[in-house]
Parts: structure tokens; sequence; C-alpha cells
């Protein structure tokens, strides 16, 4: 176990080189200067050569990423070319609007999703099984921003229950914080419904044709107890890694939703940064992104521990 | 035990009216804003961004101001005196000026700043081959030595747009001018509270309780600066145009500074909203051509295309609500000053008959015309549509590339062929005041190379240009800038292709907003 810790802990090492390397080279060779975003549109071509070369862009390419390494090296991810900010303070500010939606969204999609799929498994052929099928459709194929937009237009403009827009801090008090994460974590939840749920209905489906499931019914164990503790805890690996995904992909990717909810979190930060050519700020998000990733996979890993014995590391 | 229970009823209807009480107070004392972007750069003199001059108004104070109808009015000065040969300028600061951090505003302090902007805007530059030298007798006087006479001394010191002369502490000024501040002191009406900020989340300001606003009513940047609401926040966060109307209806936001036009039906419709169009002289739309490279570097082949562009079909297509926008062949700006149509014909009377004939005249021969389309900026995504659908009415060849507005900002600075990743013609749009005279307008600057993006060389306008920044008598300014128009047109450095507004959606009860070319708040009640 301790090796297998310190063999994942070491590989990301190379990951996230890789990652930094990429990134870098990437985004010099993408057209778009960022001293001619930050001059402005009546800059003269002299003013935005002076903000290049203050900006170090007229180094070469070799000395700049010299540069941009040694203070990664110093734990330094750099300052951001337009705020004036350090990056890792961008990332703080801007980090717990993402993962609180990201931890409600998927404590939203769990409890529904699970609950939902091996009742479905449970009951395949039925008309929940069915109903359940159809939503997973309905919640695949329906557009987040569509979705975000009509319950905006049910539940906050015609009953006037939740706000329309915006992020309250949790340390300015829990009530106005859940009240604006309710509608964004609803709107997100829906597709990853629609996966745990299926995922859940295949894998319990599966365990539930097994001689053990069959075993335990025969003994007469109530038939709750045969569903949550022989068919979904033996269900569970898959489940977990889907989840861990999902956890994974909301961290990183949730600009739509941020838009539409006016909610200042990391995938608007990337975004903006994208735009505008800020190289600091984006190489510092997606780094942190690729550690995110890699850690979460960690831990599914370490997760699948609790439910299955037979795995060792 | 009836006793027991009134007063419990009279705490808990106290406490409730309390409540209440504190938390309309709370709601009045807070404008909520949504800006028309987001706010990157906090230094309003090292950038033209049209967010870092807003900024600028809210903390910084000037020492002159443009009001409603485009007249340059004293803000700090109080008095100031020209020499007879009108080389000295003698300026006196109103009394009582303070900055927030509680010391006294200065000569010093303005003799900085006005050298900080002098080396970045345009104008400024201009103001500067005049300026010998200048000093600061006692705290409360500046003067300007000019080596020669010219006319543009007010109009630079009050010029209202990018970059505004903003007057900062002389330590702040002092930062070189090609480094970004990092300290936001000012003595304007509002004070930036720099821990609240949080850059695509919010900025907030809070009233300056010591500024002493001038007694004469405001208008544009000009007039007496009250700010009667105690906290004025911008929410950075709120980008999606949709949800802009949503949270202005749901009364979570009190003023959309620029709603997108398709979101103008939806507010129209609301009882509780007001569209309230305070900057009168709008904006202009302007099609710019690469002077460098064939064709644009066939002054015949410019015109060719100026005759083609119908101002009519890019307002219908980007604006689309007739009352918003109007032709006007004026490369200055109809209404104001240096509005005029002279040599304006190709604009004014466009046709495609005529640019036909002209590209046929013109020896052009089919070289590709790259046009640029930025596709994230919803203001002016249509145009380049419609130049390039007209372009070809008119017989040229053309590819319509798609970009994102921030790669098009980088590409336009470049100076290679179009094929090998240059550009021959993009579309973009300014607030009038950056285009309403011929030395802040920087399409028409034709120094080669030195020029705004596009490059056209013209001695004769900038001969011309030159005269009218050391001319005094405005009759005879007024005779330049035409001359100025009439050559450019002959030119073709650009084509103005219309001018709109975009009012802001405001809720009903906020009132007092200042009417002026630009985004002020102050004099605001809620």
């Amino acid at each position: 176990m301790f090796a297998f810790l310190v063999k994942r802990t070491l590989a990301t090492v190379p990951v996230l080189l890789i990652v930094a390397v990429l990134v870098f080279l990437l985004l010099r060779l993408t057209p778009g200067d960022p001293a001619a975003i930050i001059a402005g549109d009546a800059a003269s071509p002299e003013n935005v050569a002076k903000i290049r070369e203050n900006l170090g862009l007229s180094k070469p390419l070799v000395t700049q990423f010299g540069i941009w390494f040694g203070n990664l090296l110093a734990g330094d991810l750099g300052e951001s070319y337009f705020f004036k900010m350090k990056v890792a303070t961008l990332i703080g500010q801007r980090i717990e609007p993402t993962l609180a939606l990201s931890f409600c969204t998927i404590l939203i999609a769990v409890l529904v999703a699970v609950p939902l799929g091996v009742l479905a498994a449970w009951r395949q052929g039925g008309w929940l099984d069915r109903a359940l099928m159809s939503f997973s459709v309905l919640g695949f194929s329906i557009p987040v921003f569509v979705l975000g937009y009509l319950l905006i237009w049910l539940v906050s403009l015609k009953l006037g229950l939740l706000p329309v827009q915006g992020y309250q801090r949790i340390g300015d008090g829990f009530g106005p914080f859940i009240r604006h994460l309710i509608l964004p974590s609803v709107t997100l939840s829906v597709v990853y419904i629609a996966l745990i749920a299926r995922v859940t209905r295949a894998s319990v489906q599966d365990v539930l044709s097994e001689d053990y499931i069959r075993t335990a019914r025969a003994k007469g164990l109530p038939e709750a107890r045969v569903l949550i503790s022989h068919a979904l805890v033996n269900a569970a690996v898959p489940i977990l890694t889907v989840i861990g995904i999902g956890i994974a992909l909301l961290i990183g990717g949730v600009v739509v939703t941020e838009s539409v909810y006016g909610i200042p979190g990391l995938g608007r930060l990337t975004v903006d940064a994208v735009l505008a050519r800020d190289f600091p700020t984006i190489q510092g998000v997606i780094l942190f992104f690729s550690f995110v990733y890699v850690l979460i996979n960690l831990l599914v890993d370490l997760s699948y521990l609790l439910f299955d014995p037979r795995i060792r590391y | 035990m009836n006793l027991h229970k009134h007063l419990l009823r009279g705490c808990a209807v106290a406490l409730a009216a309390g409540a209440a009480m504190g938390a309309a107070l709370a709601q009045q004392s807070v404008l909520r804003v949504v800006p028309h972007s987001n706010l990157s750069i906090l230094d309003p003199i090292w950038t033209t961004q049209y967010m870092a001059r807003n900024h600028g108004y809210m903390i910084y104070d000037t020492l002159f101001g443009t009001d409603e109808k485009g007249q340059i009015k004293p803000q700090m000065v109080d008095t100031w005196e020209v020499s007879p040969d009108s080389r000295l300028w003698t300026f006196k600061l109103r009394r009582g000026l303070e900055f927030h951090d509680g010391r006294p505003v200065t000569g010093e302090d303005v003799i900085a700043s006005l050298a900080r902007w002098g080396k970045r805007d345009a104008m400024g530059q201009k103001l500067f081959t005049f300026i010998a030298r200048m000093d600061s007798p006692s705290p409360d006087t500046f003067r300007i030595f000019l080596s020669e006479a010219c006319g543009i001394m007010l109009d630079a010191l009050g010029k209202p747009s990018s970059n505004v002369p903003f007057i900062m502490p002389k330590r702040v000024a002092d930062t070189p001018a090609d480094k970004q501040i990092e300290e936001y002191v000012g003595s304007g009406p509002y004070v930036f509270k720099r821990d609240e900020f949080k850059p695509g989340d919010r900025a907030v300001y809070t009233k300056f309780a010591k500024y002493v606003p001038r007694k004469e009513p405001p208008s544009g940047s000009t007039g007496g600066k009250i700010a009667y609401i105690e906290r004025v926040e911008w929410n950075l966060a709120l980008r999606d145009a949709q949800a802009q109307v949503n949270a202005l209806a749901k009364g979570e936001v009190d003023i959309i500074e620029q709603p997108a036009f398709e979101s103008y039906a939806a507010l129209t419709k609301d009882a509780s909203v007001q569209i309230v169009n305070s900057n009168s002289l709008g904006f202009q739309y302007m099609v710019r051509f690469n002077h460098l490279h064939p064709p644009f570097n066939n002054p015949k082949v410019r015109q060719a295309a100026i005759a083609a562009f119908n101002q009519d079909a890019f307002l219908k297509a980007q604006v689309g609500i007739k009352e918003y926008y109007k032709s006007c062949p004026s490369m200055f700006v109809c209404g104001t000053p240096y509005g005029s149509t002279k040599g304006s014909d190709l604009i004014g009377k466009s046709n495609m008959k005529k640019a036909q004939d002209l590209l046929k005249a013109s020896g052009y021969d089919g070289t590709t015309v790259v046009v640029m389309k930025p596709t994230d900026l919803a203001s002016i995504t249509k145009l380049p549509d419609v130049a390039a659908q007209l372009l070809r009415q008119a017989g040229f060849k053309v590819d319509l590339q798609s970009m994102d507005w921030n790669t098009l900002v980088g590409r336009r600075a470049k100076k290679d062929a179009p094929a090998a990743g240059g550009w021959n013609i993009f579309a973009t749009s300014w607030v009038s005041p950056d285009v309403w005279n011929p030395l802040t307008n920087a399409a028409i600057g034709s120094a080669g190379e030195k020029s705004w993006f596009g490059w056209p060389t013209d001695a004769e306008i900038e001969k011309l240009r030159d005269q009218f920044a050391r001319e005094i008598d405005a009759g005879k300014r007024k005779a330049l800038a035409e001359a100025i128009q009439a050559r450019a047109f002959e030119v073709g450095t650009h084509a103005p292709v219309g001018e709109y507004f975009n009012p802001a959606a405001v809720k009903k009860g906020v009132t007092g907003m200042v009417f002026g070319p630009g985004n002020f708040y102050w004099n605001i009640k809620k």
C-alpha cells in the first residue's frame, strides 16, 4: 500500500512536467498577443511593443521557459499579466465557488442516481426502469444552458424562490450560500444523475445475476439487504470510477453553468485567461487541474480497497 | 401574563421593523452595476481599455472635463490664465482637494501625472511636443511653459476618453509609463476597495466623504460629482446577456451598462425597467484597411471599397433597432464641433455601381482580401459579414476568417502579408470622443508605420494635423478639420460605417444618471 502510494505520487511528477512543457509551448505557438490586448484598442504600435518588452515576451522562448520553470520549482506559479496578482491568489479566490458547486452537484447526483439505478436494476423492464432510461436520454440530450434558463425562469422569475445569479461565500452565511447554489447544482446534476444512474443500473444488474445473490435470497435475507449489502457494494467499483471522473470534470469544466448563473469560478477564470492570452494564469490553472485529476484518480483507486477486498496494491 | 405577551409582541414588531429598516437602508446605499466588460487592468494610463477608463473616473479626478455637449469645463482647476503670447498657462487648483490617503492634491502631483500621461496618450504626446517645461510655484498652482503656442491645451487636459489625464499622487505617477501602477489612490468621488477586488467577480467602490464637489450641476465628466450612494459594486461575473436581463428583472442588479441589442425587446417590455441613453453622442463603427499590402495599398481600391460600404446595411445587421442607429458620413461624429460632410461623397452616397466602376478602374487583379471577424464580440461581430458581402458584390475576392477578438487584436499588429498571417480588413467601434477630432481619431493618423494599425502614409494629412494642433482660432480649426477629413476620404484611411447608441437598462427608482460621453456613477440616487 505504502509502496503504491509512493509509486503513484512519483508518477505524477513526469505527468505534470509534460503538461507544463506542452502548455507553455502551445500557448506561445497559438496566435494572439497579450501585449496588444493589454494596451487596448487605441494604443499605438510603439506602446504595444513597450508592453511586450516589459512582460518579457520579447525574450527567446527558451529563456522565457527557464524563468517560468525556475519560479515554478520554487513554488511560484507566476503573476497574471493583467491583474497584477499572483496566479496562486487568483486560483485561491476562485476555488471556493467551483469546489462548492462541484460538491453540491455530485452530492445531489449520487443521492438521486444511485438509489434510482439500484431500483431500476431490481425492477428491470418495469415502469421505473423505463422511466429512468427515458430520463437518462433526456438528461444527456438537454444542453445545460437550456435547462439553466428554464429553471431560472420557473423557480426564480415566476415563483421567486431563489436568486437568479451570483455566488455567496460560505463565510457570509450558510443560508445565502446554499440558496445561491441550489439552482446551478440542480442544473449541472441532471447529466450526472443520468450518467451515474445508468452505470449503477448496468453494474447492479450484472451483479444481481451472480450465484451469491441467489444464495443470499435463498437464505431469506431481506431484499433491501440483498440489494445494498450484496449487490450495490459489489457493483461499486465502476460507479466510483464514474463519480471520480465526474468530480474531476466538474472542477475543470463548468464554464457554461458558471456563465449562466454568474458564478466566479475556476472555469470562468480559465476562459477569461485563454481569451486574454494571460499566459501565467493559463499555465497555472492547467497545472492545477492536472494535479487535481491525478489526485482524484489516486483517491478513486484507493477507494476501491474499501469495496473490493480482492484488490491489493 | 397579558403584559408579558404585549411586551414580547412589541419587541418582535420593533425588531422586525428595525430589521426591515436596516435592510431597506442597506438596500438604498448600494448600487449594483453590470459593467460592459471585465475589469482586468487597474491603470487607466497604461491601457486604453474603456473599463480601466471607467474605473479611473470612479477614483480619480481630472483637471478639466467634457460636458454632455462636448464643451471643455474646469474640474479640479479653479481658475487659469494664459499669457498674451499664449505660451505660459497658469492654473490654480480648487481649495480642499484631497487624495483618499488624506494628503492634499498639489501642483507637484499634477505635473507628475501629466508627465506620465503624456508618454502614453496620443494627444498627450502631441501636447508634450509643445511643452518646454512645467513647474509648481506654490502647492495649489502649476504652470505649463510652451515652446510655441498651441490650440489643444484644454482639449487635451479635458479629454473624456482613453487615455484620460487622471491626477494621481506624485509617488504613484512617478511609476515609469511602461509599467503598471500598484497603488490605487485618487482624489475622486469614490475610494477603490482593493481588499474587496476580485478580478472576474466584483469591484467595489465606497463614497469618499471628503470629496469636495463643484457647485455646477453634473454634466459629462464635469460639474458636481456628488456620491449619494455609499457603495457601488460592479458585478464582473455576470456577463451572459440573458442572465443580465434576468438579474435586472429580479432586482438583483440596478443597472446594465450596455445590454446586448437582442436584450432590448425583453427589457422594454419589463415595466420595472427604464432604458436610459446617457451617452447621446454614442459610438462610431469603423472599417479599417491595411495600407501596407495589396490590394489596399492602392488608394483607388480603398475608394472602391468605401463606395461599396452602405452604412445602413452595417447598422441594420449589427444594431437592428432603428432608433438606436443613424447613418453619418463624418469621420468626426455627427453633432460634434468637427462633424462635417466635407469630402464624404463616397460613403455618403455609396452605391454598388460606382464601387464596381472604381474597382475596375483601379486595376484590381483579383487578390484575395482577408477580412477578420471576431466571433466573441457581440457588439461588432456582424460588421465583417456585411463588409465581406458588400465587397464581393463590388467584385472583390474575399476570405472571411473567424477568430476571437483577442486573436484579432494580436494579428492586426502584424505587418506581414495577409497570406503570411497578416490581414487586409477589420472592423471596430469607438466611443465618440475617441474619434471626434483629428488628433484623438487614431485612424486618421497617417505617419506610416508609426500610425495606428493599418499604417497609412500621407504627408498632407500629417501636415494638416500639425496645423490643427497649433491653431488657436476655433473657426480655423474647424476648417482644418474639414480639410483633414476631405483628404482622409481621398486617401481612404478608413471607412466610418455608421453611428449607434447602446442605452443602459436601469431599474425604475434609480435616478440621476449623468449624461455625457462615458459611464459615470456619481449623482445617482436609489
